[in-house]
């Protein structure tokens, strides 16, 4: 890191030591499984830069911003609507949540079988680690799957959090399930307008709406290039793209992903890419992957696979619709970015046919030969949707493999004989 | 001797050596040990072929030894290998050391879908290893003493840890050894026919691994699954055989 950050750690609180420990572990994991890639584009510079400052630039900047009056808010979740809190001059980050880290002090307050993701915020929170936590004057929970409903109730009391907000969130795509979600954004807008000092308007309002569309439109555009044969980046690193979309400056990423897109659009004018041509090709789908769970897709391009699309939180299912910007009330446009995000198709919704039909899509868009369905233990939506999953993409003729694991590396020897054999299958 | 196939699996290593016509000239089951690397050099030190396919758990740790061994899975191994064996062959299930498998295979010998435990030793050959201790029994008396029995004790706990404790509290309430030995198969069968059960079982069922070798485990998932199993001669050289055979492809 270029500058000494440790005061400023120190008054967040961490625990310098332990925090030492992390970023070196941190910064050793990123170089083994991004820094040997091959034919990476020039564009990845950027993101190694993001990643060698990721507790240290970002959160000065996060600092600056609150020192200048603005507000930060944390969230772990795509159903908090980033435009709301850009358009009252806030700044919004995704909280650490990816590690197995501080898991003895998070099951002092957690039942073992609880989801690694869940354990993790717990892990970051009690051992004093995550910055981003203790920047944040909010942190949003909101009401999905069982495992985090429970775990807000008692988070809020967690080391490093200053202040929680939960919201609730519809699980039926009924119109009463859309009433609740226009009715929680609502209050979610005055809450953030009496802790921004601000009001919506409909200028402010549109233009937080353009700005998060600006993001989503640039990995669209990602997206859209990695269908070409062959692949002209690599999962991992589209993937840690779609991680870094969470925490950036909105438009300083949304620059860098349309300038890797100029660079990946040369590259396939030119046949050229990270994969021989032929190459297996895999779409994982399930659940998130906060940074630093790179553990799959690592494992699965290891094996010469190479991963064309996420179906996933922290991947297409979170940046794939745009937000209507019609509206002459701060009340219509509010309806509008509900409209946007009722649209997620989580697994804690039932039934929720719509997801199974984007995977579909999705293999089919970006010619995957294969799905590999990604499960956190523990996560019964996405463990239960992932039977599901496979057995309807099997009965399509689409070979799927179904992965259950955790963020320990102990199973990573049987995930690769798992993944080989599955290649294997896929080659014939 | 032309082409071999060695699989390296989590408790023991398996050699096949194939003559010109693909028929079995040398075949060899040794202990993985602590040095699974020094047991393959020593089983190669005694033949000498023109091309070696690597399969197993410790696949890609021949290629340090041997530059141009090619690595295939497990699964793959035992589908060709199973194939050759028993052209009826659709499905296998395959009890080894730290893993239980199911593949399903098409007509034409491929792997059509598989399905594996999870990460731990529930349900697999190192479990049965673990009872048969925790009863004070070698492991031929515990399969004896399972095929004996008259009747079994229910036992719940699929986890290698907790199945110990359960087995020691039901000896401490008086519970007879063999009615929990065959209680203890019959679990893992209930667990393997399961998992079986998650791909497409058509055509004979080949039972390989060395989970093939105990009788009562075989009886037990044929009548979990409600039909019988075909044990190879040599159900834990199967994997072995099929990399073998890989190899010989390449040659002839």
């Amino acid at each position: 890191m270029s500058e000494d950050y440790r005061p400023m750690w120190k008054g967040l609180g961490l625990d310098l030591e332990t925090h030492d420990a992390l970023l070196a572990a941190l910064g050793a994991g990123y170089a083994q499984t991004f820094l040997t890639q091959k034919d990476r584009p020039e564009g990845m510079k950027y993101f190694d830069f993001v990643m060698s400052e990721v507790h240290g630039l970002r959160v000065k900047e996060l600092m600056d911003a609150k020192a200048a009056g603005r507000k930060v808010v944390g969230s772990f979740c795509v159903y908090v609507p980033e435009e709301i809190v850009l358009a009252l001059d806030g700044v919004h980050v995704g909280l650490c949540a990816g590690a197995e880290f501080g898991y003895a002090e998070a099951e002092r307050f957690l039942p073992r079988n609880t989801c690694g993701l869940i354990k993790s915020f717990f892990g970051f929170s009690l051992t004093r680690v995550c910055p981003y936590l203790s920047a944040s004057d909010l942190v949003v929970g909101e009401n999905t799957c069982d495992g985090k409903k429970k775990a807000y109730e008692i988070f809020k009391d967690m080391p490093l959090v200053h202040e929680l907000y939960v919201m609730d969130l519809p699980q039926v795509k009924s119109e009463r399930g859309r009433a609740l979600l226009v009715d929680e954004y609502t209050k979610f807008a005055r809450k953030m307008e009496a802790l921004a000092g601000r009001k919506l308007t409909v200028d402010n309002l549109k233009e937080g709406i353009a700005r998060v569309n600006a993001k989503r439109s640039a990995m669209h555009r990602l997206a859209k290039l990695r269908a070409a044969d062959p692949a002209p980046i690599s999962g991992l690193d589209a993937l840690l793209a779609n991680q870094v979309f969470f925490y950036d400056d909105p438009e300083r990423f949304t620059g860098s992903v349309n300038a890797i897109c100029d660079e990946l659009e040369k590259r396939v004018e030119a046949g050229k890419g990270v994969a021989k041509k032929g190459a297996p090709r895999v779409l994982v789908s399930g659940c998130p992957m906060a940074v630093p769970n790179w553990k799959l897709p690592s494992i699965v391009e290891a094996c010469g696979a190479v991963i064309v699309g996420e179906e996933s939180c922290v991947g297409e299912r979170g940046t794939r619709n745009l937000t209507a910007d019609k509206g002459a009330t701060v009340e219509a446009l509010i309806a509008g970015i509900a409209d946007r995000y009722f649209q997620v198709d989580c697994a804690v919704f039932t039934p929720n046919p719509a997801r199974l039909e984007h995977v579909k899509a999705m293999a089919d868009a970006y010619q995957a030969d294969g799905v590999i369905h990604y499960g956190i233990q523990f996560c019964n939506p996405y463990q239960i949707e992932g039977g599901v999953v496979e057995r309807e993409l099997e009965k399509a003729k689409i070979p799927t493999l179904r992965i259950d694991t955790d963020y320990s590396m102990e199973d990573a020897g049987q995930i690769r004989t798992r993944v080989e054999a599955f290649l294997e299958r896929i080659k014939g | 001797m032309r082409a071999a196939g060695i699989d390296i699996g989590s408790r023991t290593v398996k050699l096949v050596a194939l003559d010109e016509g693909g028929a079995i000239a040398h075949e060899r089951v040794e202990e993985a040990t602590f040095d699974p690397l020094g047991v393959c050099a020593r089983l190669l030190a005694a033949i000498s072929v023109d091309r070696i396919v690597s399969t197993g758990y410790g696949r890609h740790l021949l290629q340090r030894l041997i530059p141009g061994a090619e690595p295939i899975t497990e699964i793959k191994a035992a589908a060709i290998g199973a194939r050759a064996l028993h052209a009826g062959c659709g499905a296998i299930i395959d009890v080894g050391g730290q893993d239980t498998k199911a593949v399903a295979i098409d007509p034409g010998g491929r792997v059509l879908k598989f399905a594996m435990n999870d990460r731990c030793a529930a349900g697999t050959g190192r479990f049965l290893e673990v009872m048969a201790t925790a009863l004070a029994f070698t492991h031929a008396e515990f399969v004896a003493a399972a095929l004996a029995a008259g009747r079994a004790e229910r036992l719940s706990s699929m986890c290698t840890v907790f199945a110990e404790s359960e087995v020691v509290s039901l000896v401490a309430r008086g519970a007879l050894r063999d009615e929990i030995a065959l209680g203890i198969h019959q679990a893992i069968a209930s667990r393997t026919a399961g998992l079986a059960g998650t791909v497409p079982l058509d055509g004979d069922v080949l039972f390989v691994g060395g989970g093939a070798l105990n009788g009562c485990l075989v009886r037990e998932i044929g009548s979990a699954l409600k039909r019988p199993l075909v044990v190879p001669r040599s159900p834990q050289t199967v994997a072995a055989y099929g990399a073998a055979l890989c190899a010989l492809r390449v040659l002839v």
